[in-house]
């Protein structure tokens, strides 16, 4: 901390969420200040930019209100930083990390900076715990592991919030004393965020989660520290207390939207579709700190959940996403109107970590082969069945029906689960058996 | 050369200003701040410079002091270099790790140890004349490969003392008479491409062990393949799968902004994977560059070109070196991000104009080469790397800057993704410009008719395309019976032969005697069964025989012993095709 305080009443200009500050002696990149009103209302900023004696400031309950000529900025000399311990459990902060639930501010054990440090790529430890969420389509073809960072690709009026919910009632290992939750949410409804509350509450796992959440009517700007704030918990909780952290990051798209205004308010030059160039590596800054390491028990696992605009997979958001998690997890309107629950649209599907999670001593030998034969045959279903909307069904030979069988009933049964929760080993039984429909010579890829 | 000292005037994310900094050089290293983060300055105007800082700026205060040394960022090149994992910038991530998990700021660790002994076995003796690329002595820097120790470029003399036995890197190995000294490492200027004597023309392709490259879409050794896919096309298992199985010498594995938990997956796996070529374990062999996505972008810049000027100080030993780059785009979009803070004019998609001929540049680094030095050695630098289109879409610009220089592209598909056909490669989307070059190399070393066979091949994989056409407008049931025999003959070609696993024990590696068989027995097949149709035997018979399950199962199989078998599967296939009437 500075012995002697510095307060600059030098604004010049105010755009957006940002003022902009004259005649700054010392100030560092991403300092924290306090922006003091004439109201007496003081609000918190943070330093975008540096040059010379100017500093870009960029205030986070947003410049409504802000006066150019009476208002003060004073340095704090600290980078951005949440104070964690463990009485956090069972509570509820907004997207700052102020406590929302009516109950009075934590003590904090240790300040940490919420950017984080990159992890050393050498002291990962490789993550194989195998996590049984129930779902069939996920434990049986995109096996999620401890230490992963899987997401939702859903689409408006899809039931991703259901489905993360349905996640974190049947997960193994759910029910054990070292699982907690933490839940970062940017620009969700008052009504998303009573569903999650009710749905956590249902799970019995409230007493272990950790909510942070930003509302639609929430400043922009925090949207940006949230996450950070959230991940920066999990990593607490993980590598200092030893848990197992499921972070659930909503909704995504919120967030990267909330990146592009700030990055147009900075005229910065606009990438693909006017998000930020650096888009990739902010969301990679995120992502990456799911993991473990070696050494130490815990682990975080993030499954952030995103709409996708015009469900359209190629746009940025997914995108970008896509290429920085290990894995996604699609759902589909098509399914969805058929009244499938839930409603994934398994080929687009990936768990990159299956690997490494399964077979002999995981799951069960023979998983891989099983799940690629149930993909192939799955797939080629698919393709016979947007034939027959060429060729009619006249066209095709018995073994195309076949396979159009099969695909209805991979469909219907494996993937249309409903609430049920499965083990793996049903659900293996279950694909083995759906493939029995399949004549044998067909089934290459089982030994 | 002076330190030049100035202060912080500015800071915008990974780009600092600096002011009073008369004197300083382009494109030399700094230490910014009182943290010591390094940085490359990357602009100069007046008294002020602009600087790229490798380490994250968040904390630099205005007024801090930065120095230049005036020296460029440099690879440390030396024994020691094998088995060790480094960042963007060669700082040893096993020696950073002992400080924590977490990578700290303002870290500086030499990139070889030099207290470490090596037992130093001159080639040369007091009183030899030597020029640069000459080698003086050698040691075994792990089991399976010897370090060679070579006189610098630019440097030569008469050797007045020579060491013998165990020296580090701290004292000289050799001085030569003039008073020079030559030392066990040498340190380069990571942008700056290593001299060697010519360069020379492809003619012995890249032995991969996967199929579809080998056979269909060779490279040569010393060429460069692009390997472009959307997310989930398996860009990173064919990196991985190549980085292990290939038949090189030295591997240079770069993780450019890419997946932290994948970088584990190659660090776990390759000490306990075997060199296919010396069984010794696979780390002994390989350097690994692991600069992965939320490390700093700068250092993400630095990465490619610290890992092909290690490339080429292995090349000029005389080894065999592949370079696995992934990813491509994403040290591109390093490249934006430090533009774009610089406030450059953009091109095409925010990236800057000069993206083309950066790439251009480091691709051009790739070649088999005669290297410098007296004994006539060659080594060689192949370049594969993965490009991340963004939307899977080719059109956009890094994909396009490197399809101009890359002599093979292989292009992977969302749709045989989803379908799990690995490697995902459309055949129809690539391209190799090698072929042709290495045509008389595959006649001589492994069949007179490899060539031809593979040339059917692609017909029929082409033919496959042209009749599911038809069957999209009158279905398959409508085909001719010989047309239905050429589908089915062309997936057998796809799934027995062009689908390999990579996980697979016995599929993993396919030597070019399984691949030539594979094809052999595949086209007896067609053959036969063709001329068995001719002769009035029914389809059906012929789809539903057990020689067609044989035939999509026989990957399986490993490489030995795979002929013989091979060959008594012709033999029934002609007799149980041929005999019957």
């Amino acid at each position: 901390m500075d012995l002697i305080s510095r307060e600059y009443r030098t604004i010049t200009g105010i755009t957006g969420p940002l003022v902009f500050v004259e005649g700054i002696k010392r100030g560092s990149f991403g300092e924290m200040c306090i922006v003091k009103m004439d109201t007496a209302e003081t609000r918190t900023g943070q330093i975008l930019k540096l040059e010379g004696d100017k500093a870009v400031v960029q205030v986070l309950e947003g410049a409504s209100g802000i006066d150019r000529d009476k208002t003060s900025i004073i340095p704090t000399g600290e980078v951005a930083k949440v104070g964690v311990s463990m009485d956090m459990m069972g509570r509820i902060f907004n997207g700052s990390g102020f406590p929302i639930d009516a109950l009075p501010e934590i003590i904090p054990e240790k300040n940490l900076d919420i950017n984080g440090l990159p992890m050393n790529p050498v002291a990962r430890e490789k993550p194989n715990y195998f996590i049984e969420t129930g779902i069939s389509v996920i434990d049986g073809l995109n096996t999620l592991v401890r230490g992963q960072k899987l997401p939702i690709f859903s689409s408006a009026g899809l039931p991703a919030n259901e489905l993360v919910l349905q996640i974190l009632r049947q997960a193994r290992g759910a029910e054990e004393e070292d699982f907690c939750v933490i839940f970062g949410a940017m620009g969700i409804t008052s009504r998303e965020a009573f569903f999650f509350r009710e749905g956590i509450e249902e799970t019995g796992a409230m007493s272990r989660t950790v909510s942070f959440i930003n509302l639609a009517s929430d400043p922009t700007v925090e949207r940006f520290f949230t996450p950070r704030i959230a991940l920066t918990t999990a990593e607490y909780f993980a590598f200092e207390k030893g848990f197992q952290v499921m972070v659930v990051l909503t909704d995504m798209t919120a967030y990267c939207e909330a990146l592009r205004e700030l990055g147009s308010a900075r005229e910065e030059i606009p990438g693909r579709r006017s998000y930020p160039g650096y888009m990739y590596t902010d969301l990679a800054t995120l992502y990456e700190r799911a993991g473990c390491i070696k050494g130490s028990q815990g682990s975080i696992t993030i499954m952030p959940i995103l709409t996708m605009p015009e469900d359209d997979i190629t746009h940025p958001i997914p995108d970008l996403t896509g290429y920085i998690t290990e894995g996604q997890i699609v759902l589909s309107r098509d399914m969805h109107m058929k009244g499938i629950y839930p409603p994934i649209n398994a080929l687009p599907c990936l768990s990159r970590l299956m690997n490494i999670g399964i077979g002999k001593g995981r799951t069960r030998e023979g998983h891989r082969e099983l799940a690629d034969q149930l993909y192939a045959s799955y797939a080629k279903g698919i393709h016979i069945r947007r034939l027959v909307a060429i060729v009619g069904e006249e066209g095709l030979t018995e073994l195309d029906r076949t396979y159009l069988a099969f695909a209805d009933e991979f469909e219907k049964r494996f993937i249309g689960q409903g609430e049920e929760r499965r083990t793996i080993d049903e659900t293996l039984d279950l694909g083995l058996e759906l493939l029995k429909m399949l004549p044998e010579r067909e089934l290459k890829r089982l030994k | 050369m002076d330190e030049i000292r100035g202060k912080i005037y500015g800071v915008s994310g990974p780009v600092v200003m600096a002011s009073s900094m008369k004197g300083a050089k382009m494109h030399t290293t700094c230490h910014v701040g009182y943290a010591g983060l390094l940085g490359e300055i990357i602009r100069i105007e007046g008294d002020m410079v602009t600087i790229q800082v490798y380490e994250d700026t968040t904390g630099l205060t205005l007024g801090e002091e930065v120095i230049s040394f005036g020296r460029p960022l440099t690879a440390m090149l030396g024994p020691g270099l094998l088995s060790n994992v480094y960042d963007g910038i060669q700082r040893p991530l096993y020696i950073v790790s002992e400080s924590g998990a977490y990578i700290g700021k303002g870290i500086r660790i030499e990139g070889l140890d030099l207290d470490r002994k090596w037992g130093f076995n001159p080639h040369k003796k007091a009183g030899d004349e030597v020029g640069p690329g000459d080698i003086l002595g050698s040691f075994a820097e792990t089991e399976s490969i010897t370090h060679k120790v070579m006189v610098p470029p630019g440097v030569k003399g008469v050797i007045k003392e020579i060491s013998k036995g165990s020296v580090s890197g701290r004292s000289p190995v050799c001085v030569l008479t003039d008073g020079k000294t030559i030392r066990l490492f040498q340190e380069w200027p990571v942008r700056v491409p290593r001299p060697f004597k010519s360069k020379l023309p492809p003619t012995d392709p890249f032995v991969t062990g996967q199929r579809v490259f080998d056979t269909l879409l060779p490279i040569a050794e010393g060429g460069t393949a692009a390997v472009p896919g959307g997310f989930g096309t398996g860009k990173t298992v064919v990196e991985h799968t190549i980085a292990k199985y290939a038949r090189t010498d030295i591997v240079i594995y770069i993780g450019c902004g890419e997946r932290g938990n994948e970088m584990t997956e190659v660090l776990t796996e390759f000490p306990h994977l075997k060199d296919p070529m010396t069984g010794l374990p696979l780390n002994m062999r390989t350097v690994i560059i692991a600069n992965t996505s939320n490390m700093p972008v700068a250092a993400r810049e630095a990465s490619i070109f610290t890992g092909i000027t290690i490339a080429e100080y292995f090349r000029d030993m005389g080894y065999r070196v592949a370079l696995m780059a992934d990813s491509i785009s994403r040290w591109a979009e390093a490249l934006r991000e430090i533009s774009s803070r610089l406030e450059e004019m953009p091109s095409e998609e925010g990236f800057p104009p000069y993206l083309a001929s950066r790439l251009g540049g480091f691709y051009e680094r790739a070649g088999k080469v005669n290297c410098l030095g007296n004994d006539g050695r060659t080594g060689s630098v192949t370049v594969i790397s993965a490009i991340s289109p963004p939307g899977g879409d080719f059109s956009e610009p890094v994909t396009q800057a490197s399809l101009r220089v890359a002599g093979a592209l292989w292009a992977l598909d969302t749709e045989l993704a989803y379908a799990r056909h690995f490697p995902a490669v459309n055949w129809k989307r690539s391209f190799s410009l090698y072929y042709k070059k290495l045509s008389s190399w595959f006649e001589r070393e492994v069949a007179p008719d490899m060539v031809e066979l593979r040339s059917r091949l692609a017909a029929l994989l082409q033919k496959e395309e042209d009749l599911n056409e038809v069957v999209q407008v009158i279905g398959v049931e409508a085909l001719q019976d010989s047309d239905r025999l050429t589908l089915e003959a062309a997936t057998i070609a796809r799934e027995g032969f062009l689908r390999q696993s990579a996980f697979s024990e016995t599929d993993a590696f396919a030597s070019f005697e399984k691949q030539y068989w594979m094809l052999k027995a595949i086209f007896s097949f067609l053959d036969s069964s063709m001329k068995a149709l001719e002769s009035g035997v029914y389809l059906e018979r012929i789809i539903e025989s057990p020689l067609r399950t044989s035939l999509l199962r026989m990957q399986n199989l490993s490489n030995e012993g795979f002929r013989e078998w091979a060959e008594d599967m012709i033999g029934k296939i002609e007799k149980e095709l041929l005999s019957v009437e």
